[in-house]
């Protein structure tokens, strides 16, 4: 009987604690939607708060109406995330596999070829000389694509070991006895098999591109028609800063200012930033919980 | 050394053979590894460019050789000691925060029994997959100084007077905590978790048998069999302590110049180098200066690591 109180008493406990965090969670998302569909005259009085005084769904009619650069710069997000995660997701299974193979002669030499990116890496300034003088892929498409994004050592290890321990060999060996050559092993033993850890690492590399901020922040220096949302969002918070440090020029501020959207549309914009990823959650979650998990300790 | 030998011992039509079968497998690996060369190993001998007086136009190969005199520049400065401390200081509470709140949530997350748990992991998840520039905004709705909640609402309540808080920086340690923890949470407990479930529910049963209370269960069974994955992860951490996440000390703090002695890291002090300063050896040589502390640091946790558990090791 003694144990069955204590038994009550931890889990009541358990669900206080979880329930302040799960708040801490989620407390910020849901003042950044509210502020979004309220008024903005209210939100200029009393500031960002839980409760809105009056709703206004200006913000979201400005953005999808006005023809401004928000639309555009969704779908060079969506365009870049799928384009990219199509690209990274064909080498990285491809590679992973190709080191997957016992008999490959030179796969360790190829193993640590990868591996080795995880220990050391040339730093930002070298990378960024070799893709602006060497490749010039300052302010074109391929500097969202391209840089550190596509391919990562770990992907690849994790690739690697599932094709090890998730593709029988005895199947393959099977599938080359009916005369099937290594390609077709591939495509139609070992691919079909690999499915959950393919959308685990798509997971991984989608994300990645959607979220990606840095490489446009740092390549596009003129093609501001290139700007990915995350870009979008942060020129605008930036302006805003901006214009706050260096508001002894006033009447610039003022001009600046007319120019930027109004405080409930900023954070409309925020929303729009961070819907797909919302919307996909409650799909992708069990696959990305079981690709931390397989990362595990190595992650 | 036995496989040497076998292959040595191949006949001219089974090494024939072999090669038939390893060309289209090299195929396979072709586009990965040309795209590990241009975007991770031909930068790499561009450290050079720390020890050389770097012209845009003769190049990094080209320009003229310094020796050390850019790390006897960067080190006789205060930003090599702020940065480095900022970044070592920052991760090591980093690492002790965060493991504590991990483990709590991992443990409680265990115990529970209700369905609802499913949906509390779910939630304090989802601050992972979100981008830095949108937890800036996340932040900036709390702490704008004219907009903010923090002060519209809570300060205003206390009577208490709005403060500039992206101007204060004796905040800002405590924010960035917060926010990393926020952010991280989900993630790193899912790792706990996934250790805790792989424990025998036997123990519990006979120790519960035995009169054992709860909180006698977890110090005695649940956190002792947790040891070898924290020890693991942190030593993990330990060897990416010279590394700092970019977005969190960038972007969450806007760049604000007023915080940079509270939020300048090694990463955010190379990229403000080359692209906003222009001073390009210098930020090079920061650069170089974290590359190479930063691998002795890998590898050490990494033997160490070896030495504890040889299967936990990344070689």
């Amino acid at each position: 009987m003694h144990n069955i109180g204590q038994e009550k008493r931890f889990q009541i406990f358990g669900h206080i604690v979880m329930v302040i965090i799960t708040l801490c969670a989620i407390l910020p998302l849901l003042l950044l939607l509210i502020s979004s569909i309220t008024d903005n005259d209210v939100l200029i009085r009393n500031g960002y708060s839980f409760i809105p005084e009056k709703i206004s769904f200006y913000a979201y009619e400005y953005i999808f109406t006005s023809g401004n650069s928000v639309v555009h710069a969704y779908m060079i997000s969506i365009m870049l995330t799928i384009i990219g995660t199509l690209l990274g997701l064909t080498i990285t299974t491809l590679m992973g596999y190709a080191l997957s193979k016992p008999f490959l002669p030179g796969r360790n030499v190829l193993t640590f070829i990868v591996f080795f990116t995880m220990l050391f890496n040339g730093g930002l300034v070298p990378t960024y000389i070799n893709y602006s003088n060497v490749f010039n892929i300052k302010n074109t498409f391929f500097a969202l694509l391209v840089p550190s994004l596509m391919m990562n050592a770990f992907n690849v290890l994790m690739m690697k070991s599932y094709f090890v321990t998730g593709v029988p060999d005895a199947l393959l060996e099977a599938a080359y006895i009916d005369g099937a050559t290594e390609f077709r092993a591939f495509f139609s033993v070992a691919l079909p098999l690999a499915k959950p850890i393919v959308a685990t690492i798509g997971l991984f590399i989608g994300i990645g591109y959607w979220n990606d901020w840095m490489n446009g922040y740092i390549y596009l220096t003129k093609r501001t028609d290139l700007y990915s949302i995350q870009n979008l969002l942060n020129r605008m918070i930036q302006n805003i800063q901006f214009l706050m440090q260096n508001s002894s020029t006033i009447s610039n501020a003022n001009q600046g200012l007319a120019s930027i959207p109004s405080v409930s549309v900023r954070m409309a914009m925020a929303v729009v930033g961070v819907l797909p990823i919302i919307i996909v959650y409650p799909f992708i979650q069990n696959n990305f919980v079981k690709g931390i998990t397989l990362g595990g300790v190595k992650g | 050394m036995a496989k040497a030998h076998y292959k040595k011992k191949m006949s001219p039509a089974q090494r024939k053979s072999l090669m038939k079968r390893s060309i289209p497998i090299y195929i396979m690996a072709l586009p990965g590894l040309i795209y590990l060369f241009i975007n991770n190993y031909m930068p790499m001998p561009g450290i050079v460019l720390a020890f050389k007086n770097y012209k845009a136009k003769d190049g990094i190969y080209g320009s003229k050789w310094a020796g050390f005199k850019n790390f006897r520049y960067l080190f006789s400065t205060q930003d090599a000691f702020v940065i480095t401390r900022n970044t070592i200081c920052y991760n090591l509470v980093f690492i002790v925060v965060n493991t504590f709140f991990a483990v709590m949530v991992a443990i409680i997350l265990s115990e529970l029994v209700a369905k609802i748990k499913k949906f509390y992991q779910s939630v304090i998840l989802l601050p992972y997959l979100l981008s830095a520039v949108i937890i800036s905004y996340l932040v900036f709705a709390f702490l704008s100084a004219e907009n903010g909640f923090v002060n519209n609402t809570i300060l205003k309540a206390f009577g208490v007077n709005p403060i500039s808080w992206y101007q204060e920086k004796k905040y800002w340690p405590f924010i960035l905590v917060f926010v990393n923890l926020w952010k991280g949470i989900g993630y790193n407990c899912i790792i706990y978790l996934s250790t805790i479930i792989g424990i025998d529910r036997g123990y519990y049963e006979a120790a519960s048998i035995d009169g054992a209370t709860k909180w006698q269960q977890i110090s005695k069974i649940t956190l002792p069999l947790l040891r070898p994955t924290i020890i693991m992860l942190t030593l993990m951490a330990v060897g990416r302590i010279f590394y700092s996440d970019f977005g969190l000390f960038y972007q969450v703090p806007q760049n604000s110049g007023a915080l940079f002695p509270v939020t300048n890291t090694i990463d955010t002090y190379v990229y403000r180098g080359l692209l906003e300063l222009g001073d390009i050896t210098m930020s090079a040589a920061a650069g170089v200066y974290q590359s190479l502390v930063g691998f002795v640091l890998v590898l050490v946790a990494n033997l160490t690591v070896r030495k504890l558990d040889p299967d936990s090791a990344l070689f």
